[in-house]
């Protein structure tokens, strides 16, 4: 290990105290690179005033050698060349933090992720490449001014939108959780999809019943309230504190303050019309025929069934995923109701995915359900009291007769998601189905902070994983709601005074952050760009768009950017 | 009554859900079997449907 080399101060600035930790992160960056040399060059750079080496600067002993440095050598900037800022920026700047330096006076060099992984095979470049980072990383530190990190209040209060299993599920728990809820339905009832729905696959548990279950445990809450016949028309706010104006039945309007929203809207089965001569009467949808059930008035001795109706098409790609498990629920139903019944399902792919889903897929075939691949090229006709399905096998065209035909159509985006999707600023995917932050590390979380997702409002999804959706977004907002005030990074966009509100920068905002308003000076009205501190994510689109310097990015001035692109190019 | 969560399984759901426990405040134990936490997730190379880096 080096020593530690305390040098005169280069800086124009005498507050500027440098220190630079270099990391060899065992084998990740001290196999490549020259760790101790980068470390003699690094307090050879203008202002550094003390340099270490680590075996691992993460380590306890690393963190506890940047604290001491900072304490003993009276370090104002610290530097550490290492990783990635990514997953160690926090660690380090906390550890500043901890010695009495304000953690926007720390800068990273990444010198692994950016260098000694991506050039195992060029060392001595990889090596210049390095220094160049570390004196670039130096020259923005040197430019780097405190902050304070941004604090907001929260409002214990979520919203939920759609009274469906999904949205009863999310505020019932959270009504649970010790938080005011408010749940918005369109319709007059609660219930939603399910309300037409005669059995939940796969165990057949009653519809009717199941949502029984949950409106009696919903209208048990004190902390929840249900407001029926209402709509959302408006909103604005940010994370922990929405303004949200409800229209209800009557047509008044009332606002509601809420931390964060539950969206939880649902989707709607597709009608059909003008495919596969679907009447409503003899032929008809998968939904229709549970009606039926429920009405006791189903009354047919032979059924065609046909799957991807108007899904897995040009128009909407999507498979719909609760189809083949309805057709087959379905199935059985009708084999129950009507044992001597002839059922033939003609399908595509049939996917039962889930635990005791296969089981209903023999259990139907064991009960004589008749099951045959339809060529999508040629798909079935049908024409009055038969189906004509060809049968590539064969090479000839079977005709069924029949006297129901049922038609298992997709669930698809109910009408008014884009207008709420514009209303919220969040985002909808090419059939305008609401869409997640992240299709893995943030499923149930919109891009826009504090508003959650479950249920079909995502895709098509069974009751037990619209019910489970529910629970997590509650979860999710749990995360939000349970903390005292909201904490944010102070590197956000500010509003100089050369902002003349030309308003470039606003539309190009992804977060909404920005707007405009008028202000008064020298007796003149005049516009300028409004920064959303909380809104804003300091991605810095704003600031490289105005021509004029009108907004900048804290951590990334026009001073600071300037210092590091000089430093880069000394080396030219 | 102790407010202090165990979860059992250091994969990505048990992973996930911790995260969020301590989110809202919770202590959470987080206990796993194996040397390291990540599971089958950290077998993995490319997820579907956005291949990202499943480390």
């Amino acid at each position: 290990m080096q020593e530690h080399t305390e040098k005169a101060m280069k800086s124009h600035n005498p507050e500027v105290r440098v220190g630079v930790f270099v990391c060899h992160c065992g084998s990740n960056i001290a196999g490549y690179l020259d760790c101790p040399a980068l470390t003699e060059y690094a307090a050879t750079l203008p202002g550094v005033v003390y340099v270490k080496n680590n075996l691992y600067t993460c380590s306890e002993a690393g963190i506890a050698e940047i604290k001491s440095a900072i304490q003993e050598r009276g370090l104002t900037r610290v530097v550490v060349a290492s990783c990635s800022p990514r997953t160690h920026m926090p660690l380090f700047k906390s550890a500043c933090a901890e010695a009495g330096l304000n953690p926007y006076l720390f800068e990273m060099a990444n010198i692994r992720d950016q260098c000694s992984w991506v050039h195992m095979q060029e060392k001595e470049m990889a090596q210049e490449k390095a220094m160049d980072l570390i004196r670039m990383a130096v020259a923005k530190a040197t430019f780097l001014e405190p902050q304070q990190d941004i604090e907001a209040s929260v409002v214990r209060n979520a919203l939920v939108i759609g009274g469906g299993v999904a949205g009863l599920s999310a505020a019932i728990a959270m009504a649970d959780m010790g938080i005011n809820v408010v749940l918005v339905e369109r319709e007059a009832e609660l219930g939603g999809l399910l309300r037409r729905v005669n059995r939940i696959a796969p165990r057949g548990d009653s519809a009717a019943e199941r949502i029984q279950e949950l409106v009696k445990e919903a209208a048990g809450r004190a902390n929840l309230r249900i407001l029926l016949r209402s709509e959302v028309t408006a909103v604005s706010g940010v994370i922990g504190n929405y303004e949200v104006t409800v229209r209800e039945a009557e047509g008044t309007e009332r606002q509601e303050l809420v931390g964060c929203i539950v969206v939880a809207t649902g989707a709607v089965p597709f009608r059909p019309e003008g495919l596969f001569g679907y009447n409503g009467e003899t032929v008809i949808t998968q939904i229709e025929l549970e009606e039926k059930f429920r009405a006791g008035t189903l009354n047919a001795r032979s059924v065609v069934m046909i799957q991807c109706v108007g899904a897995r098409s040009p128009e909407r790609a999507y498979c719909s995923r609760i189809c083949c498990l309805t057709a087959v629920k379905n199935a059985l139903a009708i084999k129950e109701t009507i044992p001597d019944a002839h059922v033939h399902i003609l399908y595509r792919d049939i996917q039962m995915y889930g635990m005791e889903n296969e089981k209903l897929l023999w259990d139907a075939r064991g009960k004589g359900v008749r099951f045959d691949v339809y060529d999508v090229d040629r798909p079935p006709v049908v024409r009055h009291g038969v189906v004509e399905v060809y049968q590539p096998l064969l090479g000839e065209v079977e005709e069924v007769p029949c006297d129901l035909v049922v038609l298992s159509t997709p669930l698809v985006a109910p009408e008014g998601a884009t207008a709420l999707a514009n209303l919220m600023r969040i985002a909808t995917d090419q059939n305008n189905f609401f869409m997640e932050a992240h299709a893995k590390l943030r499923p149930l979380d919109f891009a826009t902070d504090g508003i959650f997702l479950c249920g079909t409002a995502r895709y098509p999804a069974t009751v037990a994983e619209a019910q489970a959706q529910g629970l997590g977004a509650a979860s999710r907002v749990g995360t939000v709601l349970f903390k005292e005030k909201l904490v944010t990074s102070a590197l956000v966009s500010q509003v100089t005074e050369r902002c003349d509100g030309c308003g470039y920068c606003i539309e190009l905002c992804p977060y909404g952050a920005l707007s405009l308003e008028e202000y008064e000076k020298d007796g003149v009205m005049r516009r300028r760009a409004r920064s959303d501190k909380i809104l804003c994510k300091g991605c810095g689109l704003c600031a490289a768009t105005c021509p004029k310097g009108g907004v900048v990015v804290l951590g990334f001035t026009r001073k600071q950017l300037e210092a590091q692109v000089d430093a880069a190019l000394e080396a030219v | 009554m102790n407010r202090d969560v165990l979860v059992i399984g250091g994969g990505i759901a048990g992973i996930q859900a911790s995260l969020d426990l301590a989110e809202m405040g919770f202590k959470v134990h987080l206990v796993e079997r194996l040397p390291s936490i990540g599971g089958k997730m950290a077998q993995l190379d490319k997820t579907f449907p956005t291949n990202d880096c499943a480390l």
